[in-house]
């Protein structure tokens, strides 16, 4: 696959998302600026493609990113804790602060989801048994054990409603004002794209890394710090996505390899074609309702998770 | 020219390396031999820093391996090992443009892609170069990382059992090519071997280990011969000269 095809599709499908939905807006309503098409088009359409587009990338790569420095193909914020993490530390702030501000919230999502994700490469380091597959399911288990404990003190602070929020990742939502937040992970990925080289070569081993003098365990949590700062983003706008951090680097993997300097821009631009696809079946399919794009995400995502499992398992290795 | 002096590792309580002090002469072939667990890859992790030494120094020109900055290190002693060996999919060229990551960062100068080059055409991938790793087979894999380590242009290459998994016609590839860079590169080569035959036939200097001590260091002629192999196998060998090398014909001998 060629990136100017990935950018033609990333093209198309975003002016198709811009312009399906509820309310019809043809291409000659927006001349007119004071009409209703246009302040729906800005407060709502363009916002909600500017979200997909940033969450798309950005969970792609902090997926790439965690895939690389893990080793391990099948790491991602959501099959390594992370994404529990954020919520936990959402609902910390949220019990814990009265009158808990947007800010406070964003530092102690992004705190948790450091220290969670730190917490899960410990627990990396120690396990003898690094198969491929059983890597991943630690990471959810772990994943699941943040996610009962917010859970239950949810429960017991009558938190509940928030928290499936945050659970469901769904653009439905989206409008000017309620997103920006997504922009950080712009300079993030920026950062990622600056650091390719470290990362690759940080994503074979220690040993290997410190042979050729690069300082591995700052570079390791940079990235980790980087994945924090994507994830919380995400968590805080949009809501869990599933599987896109997941398929998106390992598709890339396939066709492209491992040099990150060479997949970070295929994979951004992967991700977002993936998640506008997921997202405008999702507004299509029950038209004028929505499916969130978690549902839809989940199930084509699950099925091409699976086709990897069974026809990778040696590549993964 | 690298110093070992009195080093010595514990892991936990068991001493792995006691004491150990050697030093590696510049433009030859060094092999640490000795049984299983006798601390050949220990101490050659502590010579490229890889590990730390409890007690003791490694110097290299003179200077502490540990007050080295790593990019400069880098430049100097290449290391190589078995974890090398993982499943990350990069082209040949790939891999060995990350020889040069000490000098370049990774944005490889014209000069850089030179050196990338010589070590493909001296390692003979020309023709594989933009195969990814996972595509090639175990001795092609190997010649990849050494030509990593040729673009990485060190004095000093160290090497951790580069033989393992290696057929006999690899591994004869394998120590003709360390030789050569010794040979006609200058290079100075430390490597762990299992195969004392091939410590015999291809090095200059032997050094012996035996349960984390040093139990010879010295040519590799003083080394290969009945007596001294007996100190550090346990075994009786009888030594037989072919074509003016020394094989140590062990499959059959009483231990």
């Amino acid at each position: 696959m060629r990136l100017w095809m990935l950018l033609i599709a990333a093209t198309i499908l975003s002016i198709i998302s811009l312009f399906i939905g509820a309310i019809d807006i043809k291409v000659s309503d927006l001349f007119d600026w004071n009409s209703d098409e246009t302040q729906i088009f800005l407060i709502s359409r363009v916002p909600r493609l500017m979200a997909i587009i940033l969450a798309g990338a950005g969970m792609s790569i902090a997926g790439l990113i965690m895939q690389a420095l893990s080793r391990n193909k099948f790491v991602s914020p959501t099959t390594a804790g992370t994404l529990d993490a954020a919520k936990l530390g959402i609902l910390i702030s949220m019990l814990f602060i009265t009158n808990v501000t947007y800010t406070q919230q964003v530092l102690f999502s992004f705190a948790f989801a450091l220290v969670g994700t730190l917490v899960f490469m410990q627990i990396l380091n120690r396990i003898k048994f690094k198969d491929a597959i059983f890597v991943p399911l630690i990471g959810i288990m772990y994943g699941n054990i943040l996610s009962s404990i917010t859970t239950f003190f949810a429960y017991e602070a009558d938190l509940i409603q928030n928290i499936s929020a945050w659970l469901m990742g769904s653009f439905t939502l989206i409008i000017s004002g309620r997103y920006e937040l997504l922009y950080v992970s712009i300079p993030v990925i920026i950062l990622a794209y600056l650091y390719a080289n470290k990362f690759t070569v940080a994503g074979m081993g220690e040993e290997f890394a410190k042979n050729l003098g690069l300082s591995y365990k700052v570079v390791l949590n940079i990235g980790l710090v980087l994945v924090a700062i994507i994830s919380t983003t995400v968590v805080l706008t949009v809501g869990v996505i599933p599987f896109l951090g997941l398929i998106v680097p390992n598709i890339v993997s396939i066709y492209l390899g491992d040099n990150l300097r060479k997949t970070i821009p295929h994979t951004m631009l992967l991700g977002v074609v993936f998640l506008l696809i997921c997202d405008i079946i999702g507004r299509i399919i029950i038209h004028p309702y929505e499916i969130p794009v978690n549902v839809t995400v989940a199930v084509i995502g699950s099925a091409i998770f699976l086709i990897m499992l069974f026809r990778g398992r040696a590549y993964a290795k | 020219m690298i110093e070992i002096k009195g080093i010595t590792k514990q892991f936990g309580k068991k001493p792995v390396v006691e004491d150990v002090s050697v030093t590696i002469e510049q433009g030859t072939i060094t092999s640490f031999i000795g049984p299983n667990g006798a601390g050949k890859s220990t101490l050659l992790s502590m010579v490229s820093r890889l590990l730390d030494a409890d007690t003791g120094e490694v110097l290299l020109d003179k200077n502490n391996v540990k007050r080295w900055k790593s990019t400069e290190f880098a430049k100097r002693v290449s290391i190589l090992r078995q974890a090398n060996f993982i499943n990350v999919r990069l082209t040949v060229r790939e891999l060995v443009a990350f020889g040069r990551y000490p000098y370049s960062k990774g944005r490889l100068t014209s000069e850089d892609e030179k050196f990338v080059d010589q070590a493909i055409e001296y390692m003979n991938l020309a023709d594989m170069q933009d195969k990814f790793l996972d595509e090639l087979s175990g001795g092609q894999k190997q010649r990849a990382f050494i030509a990593m380590v040729i673009a990485q242009d060190t004095d000093y290459i160290l090497l951790d059992e580069p033989l393992n998994n290696l057929d006999m016609k690899h591994s004869v590839q394998i120590m003709k090519i360390l030789r050569k860079l010794v040979d006609e590169l200058g290079r100075t080569v430390v490597i762990v071997l299992h195969d004392i035959n091939f410590a015999s036939v291809y090095s200059d200097r032997i050094v012996a280990l035996k349960n984390g001590k040093l139990v010879k260091n010295g040519p590799t002629n003083e080394i290969i011969n009945s007596e001294a192999l007996r100190d550090i196998y346990d075994m009786d060998i009888p030594i037989q000269e072919q074509n003016g090398c020394r094989i140590c014909v062990y499959f059959n001998s009483h231990t």
